[in-house]
């Protein structure tokens, strides 16, 4: 049977590509949210690993509602990306400045 | 080398290889099919990790509904993709720096047998996993799922306020305020005096 540190290993790759996406995604706030998600299924993926293997059905719960905050997440910031675009014709972070901060 | 063991190889390959392709991919659309595959291969692992209603659920909810949201609205926007990729890989150094570092920590420190746990035994094939989790959500976890129930309702409400557009003068019927009229706004009531219409002239033919 495959051990915990192999699903481990793999969710820490995945948040690692994650994390790379949002470095290199800088012009392109639709990718970014999408590094996002792959960054919440790494974490999923390892709260699973966990409830399989200390056999406690709780880490399952856990993942049900960090699916369900991550579904209300994307469709907010996607709501927030269109009208974004339709007030400044573009979705590069570096035009998101109007708050000077 | 054991079935499980290859099917959990072949999933983690094609599960990191489609997330690269998510974060580098040229076209958005590319990007978004190739996190639709990214969902599909982790909902194959998680199925090797019994979790059958979540894998389920990622399926239907994420591929089926957040992730035909993401192409939606990738394509209604009207964007450039020239222009977004120029210089594209100049933060690459650091970025590769960073998220190498983060993997290699999380992978020392995790990694290896650190927790001494050992793979429980397969669970019998009529267990409902289903109805464990649902045992589970709608006792000890109610009012977190009520919760969650509340946080779905304000992002219905947030995403249709937020792209709601209010055009002006549009040809709608307001009943109730039509109901509301009184003749008092509509019917100007004017005393005529009787007056008799004059006489026709007569006319005399021969």
């Amino acid at each position: 049977m495959i051990g915990l540190d192999h699903y481990i290993i793999l969710g820490s790759i995945l948040f690692a590509i994650g994390v790379l996406g949002i470095f290199l995604n800088r012009k392109n706030v639709i990718i970014l949210l999408m590094a996002i998600e792959l960054m919440l299924l790494a974490v999923n993926l390892n709260f699973i690993a966990f409830s399989h293997y200390l056999n406690d059905t709780a880490g399952q719960v856990f993942v049900f509602f960090i699916l369900t905050v991550a579904a209300a997440e994307s469709a907010i910031g996607l709501a927030i990306l269109v009208v974004l675009f339709r007030n400044l014709r573009s979705i590069n972070v570096d035009d998101l400045d109007s708050l000077k901060g | 080398m054991d079935f499980a063991s290859l099917v959990f190889y072949f999933f983690a390959a094609i599960l990191l290889l489609s997330a690269l392709r998510v974060v580098t991919a040229k076209n958005p659309v590319h990007a978004a099919l190739a996190l639709v595959l990214a969902f599909f291969t982790a909902a194959g692992i998680w199925l090797l990790l019994e979790a059958e209603f979540l894998a389920i659920t990622l399926v239907l909810v994420y591929v089926g509904a957040v992730m035909v949201l993401f192409i939606f609205v990738v394509m209604m926007l009207d964007i450039n993709i020239e222009e977004m990729r120029k210089g594209f890989w100049d933060y690459l150094p650091i970025a590769a720096l960073v998220a190498g570092l983060m993997a290699v920590e999380m992978v020392v420190v995790l990694g290896g047998d650190r927790f001494g746990l050992t793979a429980p035994a397969p669970l019998p094939a009529d267990f409902s996993n289903t109805k464990q989790l649902g045992l589970l959500l709608y006792t000890d976890y109610v009012y977190a799922f009520e919760l969650a129930a509340v946080i779905l309702l304000v992002a219905i409400v947030a995403a249709i306020a937020l792209t709601l557009r209010r055009r002006p003068n549009r040809k709608i019927i307001d009943v109730g305020w039509q109901v509301r009229q009184t003749h008092e706004g509509r019917i100007r009531m004017v005393n005529l005096k009787p007056q008799k219409p004059e006489a026709k002239p007569v006319e005399d033919d021969e």
